[in-house]
């Protein structure tokens, strides 16, 4: 056994490649974590500014800057972006730099598919974004592109359903990977029912992207074909039904959306324990908590569509699953609170972002029990209701957690400490504008307010108003962000990390009994201790 | 990389991808079971396509019914389109004739199709047609106009609650298309 061990060490004796080669042809799982990060958070202001093109747009009743298929357009690719480039990559990138340290495995299971799929993700963002120079605009029919709409699209439409088609294989193959990972590289001591919660979920998310993704290349390939080869699957004159689509599309959509969000509560379970210093509180009850909600979000999704004409047995059936939901989304935010109660709590960044992602992912739940209620959601069906909820969801829950999961491990990963100052400063910004954005559109939701129009009736002028302010203080704030990971990499306060970075961490996480920086390669041989405070246990 | 157990990768990926290209086909296997589940059901408001034989339903003098017919072009089809009856208030079992003018504005031959659809849907099986403009596509000469007409009955068995039936009749332009 020794000499194999020599033999593999003086294999990876080496360090990175030289240059620039380096990130194009690497499979490091950390190279390939950090290609994947950098690509998001140029994607999250890519996104954000589409955004802000939206909230300039509204900031006043009438049209003052764009042509509102240009609006329309940006609706679409904002979302477009923001999913498939901003924030599922990035959390396929947080995936790959701390799975196998979490697990004690060398590398990802298959890294020459890792960097495939990294590529490919990069082109198919590519091409995506080329569809806003192409005659006819880039789509303009909402993320969901429901036919017959979305069929109006000019010469963009094809484009835009190959770079799904190559954004749906990058994700595939990125969820095998991290489950061929999971399954076969844990170090012999990591049991299924020790394995850290960012672990569980990302299997669950990876399960869940295998069983969707495929699905939704499908339908994106029916809307090509009804275009192009005269099929009829969604047109009614061939005894198609545009309904198909949508019923296609949301048993896609609605697991995609917990996509997002189940890493997001791996993260919010890894971060909370440490700062609160305490075991995390009911470690089985998460795992089958998450287990529970991808399980759920397969049967729920005609709630996106209450208001198509549905028999009223089919309401309720919907109605009633998807209340069913908050019953494990409750068991975890119970369980982060009893993690926190009577712990001796400290307020450092990470922790700041944690704690207001429990409080306004709750919220955003709550709204979306409301909508769960059929006959209400008649009225906030495709108002800015919605448009606040999954924003909530989203920005202040997965994107929070992503910038918890930057300053909570920036320092492990670079070995220098960013500024704590700066950090509290940008999280005060963020959390406080981002309720100046989104919580006015409640109020335009349950007025009236239809979402995607360029242009509203004078009685929306107050709110939307006070939305894009927020928008603007929110999408400049997070320049900060930019600023304060920059620094960090470049060197940061000066002050030397333990390879703990955070006190008593070690408990937490093999990751921290790791040096800081994290060498190039780590656990080449497995460790045989695992830490078990994220269990509950002592 | 001796440790890399790449046998077990191996059986695992053919697994993981083979559920991937399983769920595709899943997707497209959705649209049979769609029309499947919508035809047992009746939930959508699709009504037979072909015409109904040997109807012999008691009339149902006691109760009325409203039928009311609505009319539309899908993506501005150059016609004119309307049923020359707008409501017409039956007791169930009762056969009728409504008559519809459809004509074509083009100087070009042109081919359409009407796809009905029935409010609330539930209603859709106890709407009988035995004739209808519907059940073909139909071929306008150069600025052509048409009366077609349809007949129909309610079957008497139609629940209580459902006091309105709304019929409604969309022209798709399918010139451009291949028939069928």
């Amino acid at each position: 056994m020794s000499a194999v061990i020599a033999g593999h060490d003086e294999h990876h004796g080496h360090g990175p490649e030289k240059g620039i080669l380096r990130w194009i042809v690497t499979t490091n799982h950390k190279d390939i974590g950090t290609l994947y990060l950098v690509t998001a958070l140029a994607m999250f202001f890519v996104g954000g500014a589409m955004a802000l093109v939206i909230r300039a747009e509204l900031f006043e009743p009438g049209l003052q800057f764009v042509e509102p298929q240009f609006f329309n357009s940006m609706v679409t690719m904002h979302a477009l972006v923001m999913v498939f480039g901003a924030v599922m990559p990035a959390f396929v990138g947080l995936a790959n730099w701390m799975i196998p340290v979490m697990i004690g495995a060398p590398d990802m299971a298959l890294p020459r598919m890792n960097n495939m799929s990294f590529w490919m993700l990069v082109a198919g963002l590519l091409l995506i974004s080329s569809t806003l120079f192409m005659e006819g605009g880039a789509p303009a029919a909402g993320w969901t592109f429901y036919p017959p709409l979305v069929l109006q699209t000019g010469n963009a439409l094809p484009f835009a359903v190959f770079a799904v088609h190559l954004l749906g294989i990058s994700s595939i193959m990125g969820a095998i990977n991290i489950i061929a990972t999971i399954f076969n590289m844990r170090a012999p001591a990591m049991t299924l029912m020790k394995m850290p919660l960012f672990v569980w979920t990302w299997m669950i998310t990876a399960f869940l992207l295998i069983a969707i993704m495929p699905v939704f290349a499908g339908a994106v390939t029916m809307l090509l074909t009804d275009r192009f080869f005269d099929t009829s699957f969604f047109d009614a004159a061939g005894g198609g039904d545009p309904v198909l689509y949508q019923h296609i599309f949301w048993f896609f959509g609605h697991p995609e959306v917990y996509v997002m969000i189940l890493p997001t509560f791996g993260v919010a379970s890894t971060i909370i324990p440490v700062f609160a210093r305490k075991p995390l509180f009911g470690y089985t009850s998460m795992v089958f908590a998450t287990a529970t909600i991808a399980f759920l979000s397969f049967i729920v999704w005609s709630h996106h569509m209450f208001t198509v004409g549905m028999p009223i047995s089919g309401e309720l059936y919907f109605m009633y699953a998807t209340m069913l939901i908050a019953i494990p989304t409750g068991v975890k935010v119970f369980n982060w609170t009893a993690t926190m109660w009577k712990g001796a709590m400290t307020f450092e960044t990470p922790m700041l972002f944690a704690i207001a992602f429990v409080v306004l992912f709750t919220m955003g739940g709550f709204t979306g029990l409301m909508m769960a209620i059929a006959p209400t959601d008649f009225q906030y069906h495709d108002t800015y209701f919605i448009v606040a909820h999954f924003h909530y969801t989203l920005v202040p829950a997965s994107i929070f957690i992503l910038m918890a999961a930057t300053y909570f491990w920036l320092p492990k990963w670079t070995g220098h400490m960013y500024d704590e100052k700066l950090g509290k400063l940008h999280f005060w910004l963020s959390a406080v504008s981002v309720n100046i954005l989104f919580f006015p559109q409640h109020f335009l939701g349950l007025a009236g307010m239809p979402r995607r129009i360029p242009d509203y009736a004078v009685q929306f002028a107050d709110w939307n108003m006070i939305s894009s302010i927020g928008a603007f203080i929110f999408g400049f704030s997070q320049l900060l962000f930019l600023y304060i990971v920059i620094k960090t990499i470049r060197g940061g306060t000066g002050e030397r990390v333990t390879s703990e970075v955070w006190e008593d961490a070690r408990k937490h996480g093999l990751e921290w009994t790791l040096p800081s920086p994290l060498p190039y390669h780590t656990f080449s041989t497995p460790p045989t201790k695992i830490p078990t405070e994220h269990l509950g246990g002592h | 990389m001796t440790r890399l157990p790449e046998k077990k990768n191996r059986s695992l990926v053919i697994k993981l991808a083979a559920i991937a290209v399983g769920m595709f086909g899943f997707g497209y296997a959705l649209v049979p079971l769609y029309d499947v589940f919508c035809q047992v059901t009746g939930i959508n408001g699709k009504t037979d396509t072909v015409a109904a034989a040997n109807l012999d339903y008691e009339v149902n003098k006691d109760r009325e019914v409203t039928v009311e017919f609505i009319t539309s072009l899908n993506k501005m089809a150059p016609m004119e389109f309307a049923a020359e009856t707008k409501k017409l208030r039956v007791h169930p079992g009762e056969f009728h004739t409504v008559n519809f003018y459809a004509k074509n504005k083009t100087d070009k031959t042109l081919v359409a199709q009407a796809i009905p659809s029935i409010t609330p849907g539930p209603a859709a099986e106890f709407f009988k047609k035995t004739e209808c403009f519907c059940f073909s596509q139909q071929t306008f000469k150069p600025r052509e106009s048409k009366t077609m007409p349809v007949r129909f009955v309610v079957n008497p068995d139609l629940p209580d609650r459902y006091k309105t039936i709304t019929l409604s009749y969309t022209f798709f332009d399918i010139t451009d298309k291949p028939k069928t």
